[in-house]
């Protein structure tokens, strides 16, 4: 086995694509080359680093130095000065001169244990690092029902927004007696400012697909289907390799590792609706079918993806399924709270120091999110409000900046956990203005169903657009949360019932800004 | 297997089967759960949120209308919430409606008008979001005015569902999510058969007839131009509703006088019509029974159906009897024979016909039909344009004395009446076809195996000299589609028809559904007008077509015999293929006699 003196890792993501990092990685290796040093450095092609910094961005192990922004024109120097001479190149260091480190937790990670480590297009990486031990552990050695009651005793909850257990959603469909059942990945992360399950999949496409397959083998399923958001080219090239290497080395397929159990994977491409982020509206587009929701019940557990049952978790939820059976339910519980188990991933941007990705347990503070992972504040700005959860997420105010973020804690503020996403506001950014956004995304993305929806999300979006103009009163703030907590009582689906988390928060912790605005 | 569960509303205890929705439920209790878009005949489409009801399990109110009644629910349906949540509702609703109730075509019949209403709306509590797009008059039938559309999607749903033509659907999305047709081509360039379902069932005015109340008027009021005018079987038994006396009232006779009342210059019948097209369609039945054709004999009455067969099975276009239906010949006779007896100039003739149906405005307009060397029928209104012109000249119906049509074209048997409804074709073609080929009458006329709302209805009939006559009635085009698909199955493997003669109706419950007929036009009322039909039927001297004395002369002093020379060139038609997703004539399916 060869052994070097430091390893680089690249992040291959559109971010970096688009900076041209293939023309990067080329001159970086002839560079290193002329220097005869092609022997002592590795390279190494990954997914997301953990941390979000501009342009192509490296992290060199083992001095844990992070990089961001780095351009073609800067490998010479990079070369001679952190590779030939060991000085780190401070100016284009993402610590900003060493002022602040994000915190790379990878010991404390779950979901992105493997992210910025391995090279997510080569499925020996993935099994040198443990993957598909969980698979063949479920296959092999344990029962579909011993897979339902480990992942029901981790207390996992779905990482989509709704947190309703992962368990009990498999134990509807596990006893069904069914010629056919599904499990639906939900991939199509439409969430504004939410991008976790983008980078889960361009990291580390393989555990996606190992947690897919165990629940698979848990309620019954033979064959899987990623509903995937088209905008996501890179993870479906990744997905796509991921599966073909599977098949190929009879990970997917018939009679995998000779259990008798037969699995198959697929990818369908989303055509870009926010309302196929809903699950029923999801089965629907799977079927070729226009994306609007359908009533339940019946659950899609019991008649989903063409009338048979079916299993639709969000990506993470799946990304935490094979730890919890490779290293058993105990151990995920160390992570989280007790009502809440885990970790979770989130996104944060905004005006903070460092926008990215992280991924913290259960319950840690917006405070903490904010200081320990994102740098805090932009140098200059003060905390205003964070936007958590997406569009379909609440405006939290600094007075609760010590919230716990967990499905639990939020739900006593009447906020939500969602997707994730946290946007960080600085105190010149306008409430109103936000909410505008809020309420015209809302309009734009409306099936057009129900009629709550179809019209609600009109009116609101009218209403916003003249109060921002200056040109509201007072009586048409009131009108505004009148006309959202009907749309959140009688709309059909969770789209409709979403933007009062908005609305009403926008209005009851800003109401000063509103007044302010407003005709007298 | 159903299973009986208790359920509470609002505090009142019920047993129903648990396949129940709640809903449906309460319906069946006599509770009243507002709705809008929710309506007992069709699958629900859950679009509105009206019915929403609070359920001690959910943490939201649910819509009655999908969501499944189980043990031990307890149900409120009106709270001091709900009320609220529903008159913001209706006024979110009305705020992206173009309301023009007093000019409306559904004035008084919309339920959108009466619920808000009744819900005690205020309507300038939100401004109007109504962006106005232009109304879809590209077909001959049917008007489109999306700004009256409230997105309910039951005219989705009955063409999709109950009809299977798939001319609407939903497109785009969010505030701008309308009913359109494919391509947004308009209805004329759809797969459309006219049917006009989507009217009867559309809550508001967003779907109408063609109005040709107008071009009625001019013609009545032109002293040049002779107007003689037809009347359905169903129209007699639809009117009467529309003026405060009982659903299923028979009034032929007023109805008769409010015509001649109106200005019409001579009133006839097309049930005359019907006993004549029973002896041109019985007569071309027998032939191919006598032959031993492999290949049935399908009606065609219908033009709602005869649009449907040329789009979606031309390869069966031979099987369909090339009889015109009874609107049709009534149409050729009258600027013929009619013109000819009373020495009258056909040009001068404006021959109108009222029908329950909006196909019927197209099938006056196909191009083969000018056979008398005109267009045959000028005029086509529906029941529902009737009312409004018998409206419009002051007519109290429910109390204008009776009288007679005028002679020639206007006898009838019972045999023509029950053409209005589902299986009435069937069983008046019976009567005669067992005399064609027996030379004696049935003994009992009526067949009641054809009879009632059964989606497709099979009998077998013993005529002696023939054996067993096997025929199927279907009525709906999912159910049409359905004895198709198993002749088309039958002639593929067997070589064989499963079925000798069929009845094919366009409109549930046949012509008393029909897509012209008034508002609030569901399966309950069409049965009771249907019975009216029969016991029509019953009332009358007359119940066997051959033995109708005015058909008996037309045949006398001017066709010679069924299927004669003359019947072939003038009563019957030739069909064609059409594309499915336009509508549009690609080629002949079979040829003009």
């Amino acid at each position: 086995m060869k052994f070097f003196r430091s390893h680089v890792l690249v992040g291959i993501n559109e971010t970096s694509i688009m900076a041209g990092v293939q023309d990067f990685i080329k001159a970086l290796r002839l560079e290193l080359a002329k220097h005869n040093l092609q022997e002592e450095i590795n390279i190494l092609e990954t997914g997301p680093l953990g941390f979000f910094g501009r342009g192509i961005c490296l992290s060199v192990y083992p001095e844990n130095v992070n990089y961001q922004d780095v351009k073609l024109e800067d490998v010479t120097e990079l070369v001679s000065e952190h590779f030939l001479k060991g000085r780190p190149l401070k100016r284009l260091m993402l610590d900003d001169g060493g002022k602040f480190s994000p915190k790379l937790n990878y010991s404390d990670r779950i979901v992105l244990r493997n992210s910025g480590i391995i090279d997510p297009e080569n499925i020996d990486e993935y099994i040198g690092a443990g993957g598909y031990e969980a698979w063949e552990k479920a296959l092999t050695q344990m029962q579909p029902a011993d897979i339902l009651a480990e992942v029901k005793i981790s207390g996992l909850r779905g990482r989509g927004g709704a947190g309703f257990p992962a368990g009990v959603k498999w134990g509807f469909t596990a006893p069904i007696d069914a010629p056919q059942k599904y499990v639906v990945v939900n991939a199509d992360e439409g969430e504004p400012g939410t991008f976790k399950d983008r980078l889960i999949m361009e990291g580390d496409p393989h555990q996606l697909l190992e947690g897919t397959m165990i629940c698979a083998r848990a309620v019954g399923a033979t064959k899987a289907w990623i509903y995937i958001r088209g905008e996501y080219k890179l993870c479906i090239d990744r997905l796509q390799k991921a599966i073909d290497q599977c098949r190929e080395y009879g990970i997917l397929g018939k009679n995998i590792f000779g259990s008798g159990f037969d699995l198959d994977i697929f990818i369908k491409i989303g055509a870009g609706a926010y309302v196929c982020g809903e699950e029923t509206a999801l089965i629907e587009s799977l079927e070729g079918n226009r994306g609007n929701p359908r009533w339940k019940p019946p659950f899609p557990g019991v008649e989903g993806l063409w009338q048979c049952p079916t299993v639709v978790n969000n990506v993470e939820t799946l990304a935490n399924v094979p730890f919890i059976i490779q290293k058993g339910a105990e151990e995920f519980m160390k992570h989280g709270t007790p009502e809440c188990t885990g970790t979770k991933v989130y996104t944060i941007l905004g005006d903070v120091a460092y926008p990215g990705l992280c991924e913290v347990d259960m319950g840690t503070t917006l405070r903490t999110i904010i200081n320990d992972y994102a740098g805090g504040m932009k140098k200059g700005f003060r905390f205003k409000a964070a936007l958590v959860g997406g569009a379909a997420g609440v405006i939290l105010p600094d007075k609760l900046l010590d919230v716990k973020m967990d499905f639990s804690s939020l739900n006593q503020y009447a906020a939500v956990l969602g997707s994730g996403a946290i946007l960080v506001m600085n105190e010149h950014q306008s409430i109103v203005d936000i909410l505008w956004s809020i309420l015209r995304f809302f309009r734009h993305e409306s099936c057009g169903k129900c009629a709550p929806c179809r019209n609600g999300t009109q009116q609101l979006y009218r209403l916003i657009s003249k109060i921002k103009k200056g040109k509201g009163t007072m009586e048409d703030v009131d009108l505004m949360l009148t006309i959202a907590e009907t749309m959140q009582q009688t709309s059909f689906c969770a789209l409709g019932q979403s933007p009062i988390m908005g609305v009403r928060s926008a209005i009851e912790n800003f109401k000063d800004e509103f007044i302010a605005i407003t005709k007298k | 297997m159903a299973k009986t569960v208790n359920i509470w509303i609002d505090d009142k205890h019920l047993e129903v089967p648990d396949t129940m929705t709640i809903i449906e439920a309460a319906d069946k209790h006599g509770i009243y759960i507002p709705r809008l878009c929710y309506h007992p005949d069709l699958p629900p489409t859950a679009n509105c949120g009206v019915c929403v009801v609070e359920l001690s399990s959910a943490p939201v109110p649910k819509r009655a209308c999908c969501t499944p009644v189980a043990e031990g629910m307890k149900v409120v349906t009106n709270s001091k919430k709900l009320r609220a949540y529903r008159k913001t509702l209706v006024e979110m609703i009305l705020s992206n409606h173009d309301v023009v109730c007093p000019t409306c075509a559904a004035n008084n019949k919309c339920e959108l008008q009466s619920l808000a209403n009744n819900l005690g709306v205020e309507p300038d509590n939100l401004p109007s979001i109504l962006h106005k797009e232009a109304v879809d008059d590209s077909s001959l039938s049917i008007i489109r005015d999306v700004n009256k559309c409230i997105a309910c999607g039951r005219c989705v749903t009955v063409c999709n569902e109950v009809q299977t033509v798939y001319a609407l659907t939903f497109a785009d999305r969010g505030i701008d999510s309308h009913v359109d047709t494919a391509f947004s081509l308009g209805m004329a360039n759809s797969p459309c058969v006219n049917c006009g379902q989507c009217t009867v069932y559309c809550p508001t005015g967003a779907l109408r007839e063609r109005s040709e109340i107008d071009a009625v008027w001019e013609a009545i009021l032109d002293p040049e131009k002779h107007v003689i005018v037809q009347e359905a079987p169903s129209i007699r038994v639809s009117l009467g509703e529309e003026f405060g006396m009982p659903f299923g009232s028979v009034t032929p006779n007023k109805m008769y006088a409010a015509l001649r009342k109106i200005g019409f210059d001579s009133v006839m019948d097309t049930n005359f019509t019907a006993d004549l097209t029973i002896m041109e369609e019985g007569t071309e039945c027998v032939a191919k029974l006598k032959a031993g054709e492999k290949r049935p004999l399908i009606t065609s009455c219908s033009p709602g159906w005869i649009k449907f067969m040329e789009t979606y099975y031309p390869d069966l276009a031979d099987c369909v009897s090339t009889a015109k239906s009874p609107m049709s010949m009534f149409g050729t006779l009258s600027k013929t024979y009619y013109a000819q007896e009373n020495n009258i100039d056909p040009a001068k003739i404006v021959s109108v016909a009222v029908m329950p149906c909006t196909a019927k405005k197209f099938e006056a307009r196909r191009p083969e039909m000018r056979d008398s060397g005109f267009q045959d029928t000028d005029y086509v209104l529906t029941t529902r344009e009737l009312i409004r012109m018998i409206k419009e000249a002051g007519i109290d119906f429910a109390n204008i004395p009776d009288e007679e049509p005028d002679k020639g074209m206007s006898f009838y048997t019972g045999a023509g009446t029950i053409f209005g409804a589902t299986g009435g074709v069937m069983e008046a073609a019976i009567r005669s076809a067992y005399f064609l080929v027996t030379e004696t009458d049935l003994e009992d006329v009526e067949i009641l195996a054809v009879r009632g709302l059964e989606g497709v209805k099979e009998a077998t009939v013993n005529v002696p000299g023939f054996g067993d006559l096997r025929v199927a009635v279907a009525h709906g085009l999912s159910n049409a589609r359905k004895v198709m698909d198993r002749v088309r199955e039958g002639l593929a493997t067997k070589g064989e028809s499963p079925w000798h003669f069929i009845e094919i109706m366009a409109c549930p419950g046949g012509c008393v559904g029909g897509g012209g007929q008034p508002y609030g036009n569901d399966i309950a009322s069409r049965a009771r007008r249907g019975q009216a039909l029969y016991a029509e039927d019953r009332s009358l001297p007359v119940r066997l077509s051959h033995h109708n004395p005015e058909v008996k002369k037309v045949y006398e002093r001017f066709l010679g015999e069924p299927n004669s020379k003359l019947a072939l060139k003038l009563l019957h038609t030739h069909y064609f293929k059409r594309s499915v997703s336009t509508g549009q004539v690609t080629g002949e399916a079979t040829h003009k006699h």
